[in-house]
């Protein structure tokens, strides 16, 4: 019954990282972009959470849409002033002012702030524990998977049914010819970072409620590891996003329950090398051959 | 003629690093510098030993590698073993620190090598976290408490090493393995159709700039008391390939200098450490805005004295590829 009750833990986890890995996957698919700086919008998103829960004393519904609108604004600044001047630098240019920016952002947050860890409240959800077939299952995980999906689902509703879904379709597919027929692809790209970071927010949001300890680089391993979630699904698609964040979170919490907890990280970044190895384009992705 | 001027050029740089070496250790000896200034020194040779064996993977290959920090990492453990637990000297603990690194260059690099750009960059950054976790669970090595390594390292050991590895590098870079590994830098898909073996020189580079990496490791921690895994974390990683970006990607002078003026950098803000990061990553992020091809671009300190004629590799920026 152990097992069933890991099982719950890892796909709690799991959604958490699917929702980092959907900004990852989002702009990478638009921009060829490895946002490097996504892991500290989650961060930051955590303490917008935690200040409006102890400090505006707000409910945490409010808390989570109020996290979700100041990191997307963060997502459209640090794109609009980092990123948007290297649209035509090399690759190696944009990754590294990416690192660039993370740094600045977990630096300059600690230069600010201090680099001493906050706690949640342990009473912004009502806590149950509900038995199943001898599990005992917390609420939380059930309400912070609930949130997951539900954004997961209003992600797919954005990206297929409205007009500016059909834009970031449009411009990840060809974005010179996004442009000829008319689609504003700067504030299409805009949206997407907006969209992308609003979701790290929320799991930013999520992540604190669930494990109660936040600190300033927080976001450096769940970003990594989210990153790695989505080149499990095939970076720059959306449902392999979620996919490989839940088999994620589900691959940790075994190796944890088989006693390897130390080994945890190391998971991880394992399941990437074998990835990248034996199926680069992801579960979900086609491999492409390089024409010339 | 030419070759005449150059193994002149070479013969004159040789005597010019000699005389540099012999008055530092002069005021070594004679006790005119003092610790604090020995030890910068030190650090600067030991930065510049990993700023070049970077710059073989990233300026002259091409190859974005971002897990630097675990073949120092593995270079550092292997002669802390070496020197402490077989008790063997320190000039074995240094080639042997430096054989497994390239060793484990090899395991990583033959089949992540395979792929590109980004995906390169990611595999190697997962292969460095790898490293890191792996020691923190070896018992053998201290775990997360570190390993107790005695201090061997000197002035001319680091500077010994420090110009052997400059001179390999420069040497492989000018020869026929040299060129083959710039033109996969301009353009892999056309080095292959010429007929070069694409993968056998991105894993030589690789293997190399490894073996180099582990040997300043070796020198690392033996500079210290104590090695911990925390010390090979990704920031390290960031640091050496911050010497190689500001320097210019595909510029070993240039590597050599900002690894210099960084070191000297770090050093005086050793107190402030979030100051530190924040200059360094402002730094960073400038210098791609304005200047994304460093500060020495592709060019060479050495190609002010001597004009005309050189065998630069062209533009660099690898595949000219843009972003969106």
């Amino acid at each position: 019954m152990e097992l069933i009750q890991q099982l719950v833990n890892g796909i709690s986890l799991g959604s958490i990282y699917a929702l980092i890995a959907l900004g990852y996957t989002m702009v990478y698919g638009i921009v060829k972009l490895i946002n490097f700086a996504h892991g500290d919008v989650f961060m930051v998103g955590s303490f917008v959470g935690f200040y409006s829960i102890t400090v505006l004393h707000l409910p945490f519904i409010v808390s989570l849409i109020l996290s979700m609108a100041v990191c997307a604004v963060f997502g459209v600044l640090i794109e609009r002033i980092a990123y948007k001047p290297l649209r035509n630098a090399t690759r190696i240019a944009a990754l590294i002012t990416a690192i660039g920016v993370s740094l600045l952002i977990e630096y300059g947050f600690i230069y600010v702030r201090g680099a001493q860890p906050e706690a949640y409240p342990g009473d912004v959800l009502p806590e149950h524990a509900i038995h199943i077939f001898g599990a005992k299952i917390n609420s939380q995980s059930l309400l912070i998977l609930g949130v997951s999906v539900a954004l997961m689902i209003i992600l797919q509703f954005i990206v297929h049914k409205t007009k500016i879904g059909k834009a970031m379709r449009a411009v990840s597919f060809d974005a010179e010819a996004a442009r000829l027929m008319g689609i504003n692809v700067d504030r299409t790209i805009s949206a997407t970072f907006a969209i992308g970071s609003a979701l790290a927010g929320a799991a930013g949001v999520a992540f604190g409620v669930y494990y109660i300890k936040i600190e300033p680089l927080m976001g450096v391993i769940p970003g990594l590891k989210a990153f790695v979630a989505a080149v499990l699904g095939g970076i720059g698609i959306i449902p392999g996003a979620m996919v490989g964040g839940l088999l994620l979170g589900v691959i940790e919490s075994l190796v944890s329950a088989f006693g390897y907890s130390l080994w945890r990280d190391g998971a991880a970044f394992i399941v990437l090398i074998l990835i990248l190895i034996f199926l680069p384009s992801g579960l979900f992705g086609k491999y492409k051959r390089e024409k010339v | 003629m030419a070759i005449f001027k150059q193994a002149k050029f070479f013969w004159a740089s040789i005597v010019v690093s000699l005389v540099l070496f012999a008055v530092v250790q002069f005021l070594i000896t004679g006790g005119m510098l003092n610790l604090f200034y020995v030890n910068t020194l030190v650090f600067i040779a030991i930065n510049i030993i990993l700023a070049v064996s970077l710059h073989l993977i990233i300026g002259i290959t091409g190859q974005f590698s971002i897990g630097h920090a675990g073949f120092l990492a593995v270079g550092a453990y292997a002669s802390g073993i070496i020197t402490m637990k077989l008790e063997l000297p320190f000039v074995t603990a240094l080639i042997i620190g430096g054989l497994v690194a390239a060793l484990a260059g090899f395991i990583i690099g033959f089949p992540s090598l395979r792929l590109k750009g980004d995906y390169l960059a990611i595999a190697t950054l997962g292969f460095g976290e790898i490293v890191r976790i792996l020691f923190l669970n070896l018992d053998y090595v201290g775990g997360a408490s570190g390993m107790q390594v005695n201090h061997l390292t000197t002035w001319p050991w680091v500077f010994g090493c420090m110009l052997v590895a400059i001179l390999v590098i420069v040497n492989f870079t000018n020869s026929t393995h040299g060129r083959a590994c710039i033109s996969i830098r301009e353009d892999e898909t056309a080095a292959d159709a010429m007929g070069i073996n694409t993968t056998y020189y991105k894993v030589t580079a690789f293997v190399i700039g490894a073996f180099f990496a582990g040997v300043a490791g070796g020198l690392y921690a033996h500079n210290f008391y104590i090695i911990q895994p925390s010390n090979f974390g990704f920031l390290k990683s960031f640091d050496i390939l911050i010497f190689v970006v500001l320097g210019g990607l595909g510029s070993l002078s240039g590597s050599v200098i900002s690894a210099i003026l960084l070191t000297v950098i770090s050093t005086f803000l050793q107190d402030y450490p979030e100051t530190r990061m924040i200059i360094y990553s402002l730094v960073l992020i400038v210098v791609m805005l304005y200047r994304p091809q460093g500060l020495m671009g592709t060019k060479e300190i050495t190609s002010v004295f001597s004009r005309g004629q050189k065998l630069k590799g062209g533009k660099k920026d690898g595949k000219g590829q843009t972003v969106a």
